[in-house]
Order: structure tokens, then sequence, then C-alpha cells
């Protein structure tokens, strides 16, 4: 981890919600009093195509603002782990879900496959909470922030009347790393 | 009369004003001192707003808070004022070109928020600052400095226009019939939502030379003669009115104004930022 | 540091907006600063502000300068060509001396360009944009939390002087969140308002020692005429050459002589630089993560920014200069306030430049090779 920073990348086609995952561990890390530097691509992939959220979090405050090294990736979709797996270092961690297959270049990357989009599907009936899953995932795997900080990160962010639907998503995202 | 009013709302120290002899504006900016006078209004709530052009240096001459803005951009800079100060009464003075060509957009967007501005239009049928160029109003066959073969575009009728896109109140009035156009005008000004009086003036400089219309007087005669006001076009028939220009209201509806709206938005929206997410 | 709330740069712009009184703001929806206006559109009727959606950038910038002539604190946010389309209006609010902040979030250009990519183009578009000569300030925020201060200080720039003042902001800080500490209850400036009998009579009258008017807003009965056209004391138009002469050099010199009261600059490390690193913006990010590697790798590197981009700081530029070695440059364009540069430093020391026009960000990686390298042109 460069200057103790961790570089998180997140990918997947647009609408999945991967933006908003990014922009919901920023802001947990900002409620642990981290630092954070969070930006997404925007244009006509965000509508549609690939779609990347990026977030950096430290324990000191951040010069460069954009992912230079990531420590971490998340993909959702095939089409964005072909894209954004290239320049993955070694030894990053790399989350995908379970319906794609890494490509040859994460050889030296830890790369775990979870059942993201299905545990949305089947644990809360709505496939579009599985940019939440993703968050309770990633967040028990890096251990960025408390359980109860990522917890009101998300109730700040969704949508009111969807407070219960998203609070299982977590549950069942943290569940999938013992 | 004329005298008193325009001890009371002239700046006398900028007359005489520079508008060529026997040109009608300022009939026109008279007629629209005289709507203000007639209708009581608090001389500090009334801002004169223009754009760029003849018409438009009627601002300087009037005794109000004025502002002499930038070409086609009254109407625009009108919005502003009226939103940030929905008291004020906001009058706009703008010509054919400022307000149908380079301000076109910017008037048709005013007349559909329905916001409460009355414009009137000193509209001379031609560019006369410039010099007599073509106009929006150019009737079809006239001609201009930029059409030496005669004008081949058909002209906007701005009231029919205005009303087309939504302006709640819109009218037309003229330099001879002073009496009706000071009516319509301050029907427009007691009108709660957007309000236009397209006004017919006379450019014996440019337009009148240009189109051998005669002098000042001739084209004075020409509107005694052929614009007519509505309670009189009643009587008429439709052959007598052929070839005529009607002077009267063309739309008047009662259609939510925009800063009402706004003021309802306000209450709206704190309501629902109190009664929590 | 509990206090601290995620914010986005362009969310941030209009929070400082608010707390500096703004409660007009009319724009037109344009990448990569519609966050400004969706904001706005959101807070304002909650503070008993108003919010406009015009029909277009040209409108947007002429309703801003009629809500302020009624003496309402207001804002327009906009991109490039959307900044194009403003010039003639901002022309309008120099000559005429009526306050308000206009925010550009630059992207990459010209035309339409790369609209979602990041640039710093517009730079010189910032001073010279509209026709004439005429004043500027422009202020450039490099973290979200400037995105605030800095839009405070321009609606104090903006009342206090009398002039449009732009906020030079660029798509990598109007899209970036941080957390932020925003500051608590502050006390904005308010546009200079003169009683005295002389100033009621001739609204354009500058009192002894003043450097801007002191007309009362619209609606209060004091009836003044405003105008673009060369005016006399009396805000009345006059062809009179030595009238053009006097407004003109008064509206030129009250940016200039003010220029310590205006210009503020972030120095990095300059003490004992060898190399001193001329940045701003959010490209500034990036010049000082290769300023924290330069020094790293044991490379004597500083960082110079300018905080207040027009005028340009160069005074405080020129003193450093002589204590460098070399200066470089770094800017997302191909070389527009290189110029400036190269101005204040008179030739005291090396000068290079490092630019990008591909709409990709300048990387700390490229600007420490620049800075090892000694390249003198960059292009």
């Amino acid at each position: 981890m460069k200057n103790g920073q961790m570089q998180l990348r997140l990918t997947g086609s647009g609408g999945q919600g991967v933006i908003l995952a990014s922009v919901i561990l920023a802001e947990a890390a900002v409620m642990a009093d981290k630092y954070t530097a969070q930006s997404q691509s925007y244009g006509p992939e965000a509508r549609g195509g690939s779609c990347k959220a990026e977030c950096i979090i430290s324990d000191a405050p951040i010069a460069f603002t954009k992912v230079t090294v990531p420590t971490f990736l998340l993909a959702l979709t095939q089409k964005a782990l072909d894209t954004y797996a290239p320049g993955i270092p070694e030894g990053a961690t790399v989350v995908i879900d379970e319906s794609l297959s890494a490509p040859e270049c994460l050889k030296n990357a830890r790369v775990l496959a979870l059942p993201i989009l299905r545990t949305a599907k089947e644990k809360t009936g709505k496939a579009f909470t599985a940019n939440i899953v993703a968050v309770g995932a990633i967040n028990r795997l890096l251990k960025i922030v408390s359980a109860e900080a990522i917890e009101k990160a998300v109730l700040m962010h969704v949508p009111a009347g969807s407070e219960s639907i998203n609070m299982a998503a977590l549950r069942a995202g943290e569940e999938l790393v013992s | 009369m004329a005298s008193e009013l325009i001890g009371k709302y002239m700046r006398e120290d900028k007359l005489p004003h520079i508008w060529c002899p026997g040109c009608g504006n300022g009939i026109l900016m008279r007629d629209v001192a005289q709507a203000i006078d007639d209708l009581g209004l608090d001389k500090r709530k009334v801002v004169i707003v223009s754009g760029i052009g003849c018409s438009s240096r009627a601002a300087g001459y009037m005794d109000f808070n004025t502002i002499h803005t930038t070409h086609g951009r009254a109407i625009a800079f009108a919005t502003g004022i009226k939103m940030a100060n929905p008291s004020l009464e906001v009058i706009v003075i703008t010509g054919d070109g400022d307000a149908s060509a380079i301000g076109g957009n910017h008037l048709i967007h005013a007349a559909r928020r329905n916001i409460g501005l009355t414009v009137v239009v000193f509209n001379n049928s031609i560019y006369g600052m410039t010099g007599g160029q073509y106009s929006p109003t150019t009737p079809r066959g006239d001609y201009g400095t930029t059409a030496p073969y005669g004008n081949i575009d058909r002209p906007f009728d701005i009231a029919q226009l205005a009303a087309g896109a939504g302006a709640s109140f819109a009218a037309r009035g003229d330099a001879y019939h002073v009496q009706k156009t000071v009516d319509l005008i301050k029907k427009g000004i007691a009108h709660k939502g957007f309000a236009i009086i397209d006004c017919l003036t006379v450019c014996p400089t440019y337009y009148g030379r240009k189109n051998k219309k005669g002098g000042a007087v001739e084209m004075m005669k020409f509107q005694k003669e052929n614009f007519i006001p509505e309670e009189i076009a009643a009587r008429m028939t439709s052959e007598q009115l052929a070839g005529k220009r009607v002077l009267g209201v063309v739309a008047n509806n009662d259609y939510p104004e925009l800063t009402e709206e706004y003021a309802a938005l306000i209450a709206r929206a704190k309501e629902r930022a109190g009664g929590g997410k | 540091m509990s206090k601290r709330v995620l914010l986005q740069g362009n969310e941030a712009v209009v929070e400082g907006a608010l707390a500096a009184g703004m409660r007009f703001f009319a724009g037109y929806p344009i990448t990569p600063s519609t966050e400004i206006a969706e904001q706005a559109s959101l807070r304002l009727p909650l503070c008993d502000g108003h919010f406009i959606q015009m029909e277009d950038e040209i409108s947007s910038m002429a309703a801003v300068i009629g809500a302020s002539a009624a003496g309402v604190k207001s804002m327009t946010a906009t991109s490039g060509p959307g900044f194009s389309l403003k010039q003639e209006n901002i022309g309008y609010a120099c000559l005429s001396e009526i306050p308000c902040v206009i925010v550009d979030v630059q992207r990459s250009g010209p035309s339409t360009g790369l609209p979602t990519s990041p640039s710093q183009g517009d730079y010189m578009q910032a001073r010279w944009g509209t026709h004439g000569d005429h004043p500027v300030i422009a202020l450039s925020p490099s973290s979200v939390g400037e995105c605030y201060t800095l839009t405070v200080r321009a609606f104090d720039l903006s009342e206090k002087y009398r002039t449009p003042v732009i906020l030079l902001m660029d798509e990598i800080i109007g899209h970036l969140r941080e957390g932020v500490e925003l500051p608590g209850k502050i006390t904005p400036a308010e546009r200079p308002v003169y009683e005295d009998p002389e100033c009621l009579r001739h609204p354009y009258h500058i009192p002894e020692g003043a450097w801007v008017p002191g007309m009362k807003p619209f609606g209060q009965g004091e009836f003044y005429n405003v105008t673009g056209l060369i005016h006399d004391e009396e805000g009345f138009p006059t062809n009179s050459n030595e009238a053009a002469r006097r407004l003109v050099r008064r509206l030129l010199d009250k940016i200039e002589k003010n220029y310590d009261d205006i210009v503020t600059v972030e120095e990095f490390m300059t003490e004992d630089a060898d190399t001193l690193i001329v940045c701003f913006g959010g490209t500034a990010r990036a010049a000082k993560e290769a300023v924290l590697e330069a020094r790293a790798a044991g490379v004597r590197a500083g960082l110079f920014r300018p905080v207040t981009v027009w005028p340009f700081p160069e005074k405080e530029l020129f003193a450093l200069s002589g204590r460098v070695k070399r200066i470089l440059t770094v800017e997302h364009n191909d070389g527009q306030m290189a110029r400036e540069v190269e101005r204040a430093v008179r030739g005291r020391c090396e000068t290079a430049f490092l630019g990008k026009i591909d709409g990709s960000v300048i990387t700390p990686r490229e600007i420490l090779e620049a800075v090892k390298e000694g390249r003198r042109n960059g292009k």
C-alpha cells in the first residue's frame, strides 16, 4: 500500500450502482476520521456501458486525487473486468462476481469470486441491491471502517423507504466474507 | 398635461432625446409614462429595462431605476430583476430587432414562463440605430440597406408570436392612436402575468425614406387610416377590414404567474424539508 | 476533524455561495458543472432564494446581473462552451460594476471538445474572454474545501470591488468528493452603499479614498441609470474621450492597485527548492504529490500555486525566481499560464513547461519526470 493509501477501483455496468458504492465507502471513511478522495468516470459510459468509480482512503492527507496503483478492484461485469484488470498490480485484492472469469493478467493478484449478484436477488429479492451487497463485502474484507459506520453511511445514501432492504443487503454482503 | 408628465417622469436634463425628427418613439415613451401615471404606480417600485437600439435609449430619459442592457437581453435581465424582487413593476422597452431577432429566444421563453413583466415593443420595422437594415418585422418586398432588391423574408407578428409562446397578455398598439395604446399598456401593466404590447412606430428617416412612405406626417396619417382600434373594427365588415391592422388585445388569459408559483414552491420545499426525508 | 462531511466540489461551491449570501442562481445545464445548478435548485428555496433554469447561457448571465442590480447576491455556473457564451454580459457587469460570481468548471476543448474530460484550457478566456480592456478577478480551487472557501471569497471580492469574479474550477475538482470541515458562521462582505448627497445625485461618483461607486439596489427610491455604454458619474452615456479614459482607468486600477488585497498563493516546500513547479487548480494536486515524491528521491522541488489566478501573482513569483534554479510550469493546456510565468520571471531563472491537451489527467509521475529531466520545453 503506497503511502498507506487504499486505492479502490469499483467497476461494473452503468446502472449497477458502483458510483454510489464508492460514495458510501468514502462517506464511511470520513465518519471514521480518515481522509478520502472519491471520483468517477462520467459520460456516455455512465449510461449503460462500463462504469468506473474510484475511492482513495488514507490516514494521511491525500495529494493526488486519482487512483494510480489500485490496491483493490471490484468488477461486476465481464466487460468491466476485462477493461480494468490490466494494470492491477501484484498483491492487489480483486473481488469479482462469481459469474465472471478472471483474466490471465490477474494471476498474481488475490482474486475472490463472490456471489454478489445472486445474493442480492436471493436475499433481498432485488437485483439493484448488488452494490450494497458489494459494499458489505468490501468493508468486511478490507476492514475499512466499523460495521456501525458503514451502516450509517449506507443509510445516508439510500432512498427513504428502502432502508430495511439495503440493510439486509449490507449484512448479506458482510456474510459473504468470513 | 404633457409637461406635467415630463416633470414627473422624465430626466429633463437628459432631453432633448437623440431620436430623429418625426420618430414615433417619443410618443410611445410618453404613452408608457402616461400609463404609469394613470395607474398611480409607486415610482420607487418601477424598473425600466431596455436592450440596444433606438427604442432602448428610452430608459435613459425616464426617471426611474433604469437599466440599459445588452442587445437582445433586456427580457433576460428583467427576468433576474423580477425574480430577485417580485414586488417590483418591471417594464421592458425594446425594439423589433432587439425583441424578436437577437432576443427572440428570451421573448418566447419569458412568455412561456408567464413571468410578470410588461414588454413594450417600439416596432419601427427596421434597424434604425445601425442605419436601416431589414428586421424580422420588415414587410415582404420592402427595402432596407441590406435588402437592396427587396426583403424576401416573411415578417413576424410579434403579438401573435408571444401569444403562441404562451404569453397571457398580448396586444397591438401604435404611435398614432395614443389613447388606445396607453389603454393597452395600462392593461398590460395591470395584468398579472407576462404582457407584451407590440406598438408599431414610425421611422421616417430610414424605413420611411427607403420605402417611399413619405415623411413623418404621411406615415402617421397611414397609421390613422389603416390601423383600426378593436372597438371600431368590431363594427366593420371583413371587406372593410381587408389590409387593415386591428389595434387591441390579441390574447388575455389567466395563467399562473412565475414568481407567484415560485413563492408556492418555496413553501412546498420548506414543508418537505421540515417534514423529514 | 469530527465535523468533516463528504462533499463533492460542485456541491461545496453551492454551500459556500449560500454561506456568502447568494440568494439567486440562474443557469443552463452543461457538463461538468451541472451539479451546481442541481444543488442550487434544491437548496435555494429553503433559504428563501430563487433558482431559475434559463433558456440559454447568455440569458443566465443576464438574469444574474439583473438580480444583482436588484440587490440580491447572484451566481451562475457553466463550462467551456457556456463560458464563451457568457462573455458579452460578463463585460457588461465589469463596466456597469454590478457584482456577480461566475463558476467555470473547465472541460477539454476547443468547441464541444471532450465534455467529460478535465482541462485548464479556459485560463486565458477567464482573463480576456470579453472584449475590451477590463478588470478580472479569478480564483482557482485545488480541493473541495477550497471550493467552499473560495466561493465565499469570490462573493466577498465581487461585492467589495463591484466586479464579476470568476471561480475557475476544473472537472477534477468539480467532480471530486472529499471530507471537508465547513467553517462555522461567517460574516460575508456586502457591497458598499454611500448615503452622502453627492453620491445619491451621481450614482457613479467615487468618493475620496474609494475605488467603487455605492449606488443602492433597484427599488429603494434612488433613481439612476445603468448602462453598458461608457458613462459619466450620473451613469448616463457619454462620448467624451476624457470620461472614457477616466472610467476604464479606474476599472483597471481598482483591481491592479489592490493587488495585495486580492492575490493569494500557496507555497509548498519552496524554502530550499531548486526546481519550482508553478501549477493551479486540480492539477496542483498532482504537482504536490510529485513534490513529495521528488523530495523522497532527494530532488529539491517545491510548489507555487496561484490561488488567485487573475491577477497573476507576479510579485510573489518574481521574488521566488531569484532563489530557484528552474521554474516548471505545469498546466492542463498547451501553455497559457506559462506565458504569464515567463513575463513575471523576466529571465531570472530557467523556465520549462509541461502540459497536456488529450483530455487525460496529468499524473504525478509525468511531472516528476519533467522535474528530473530538466527539459526546457515539454510540448
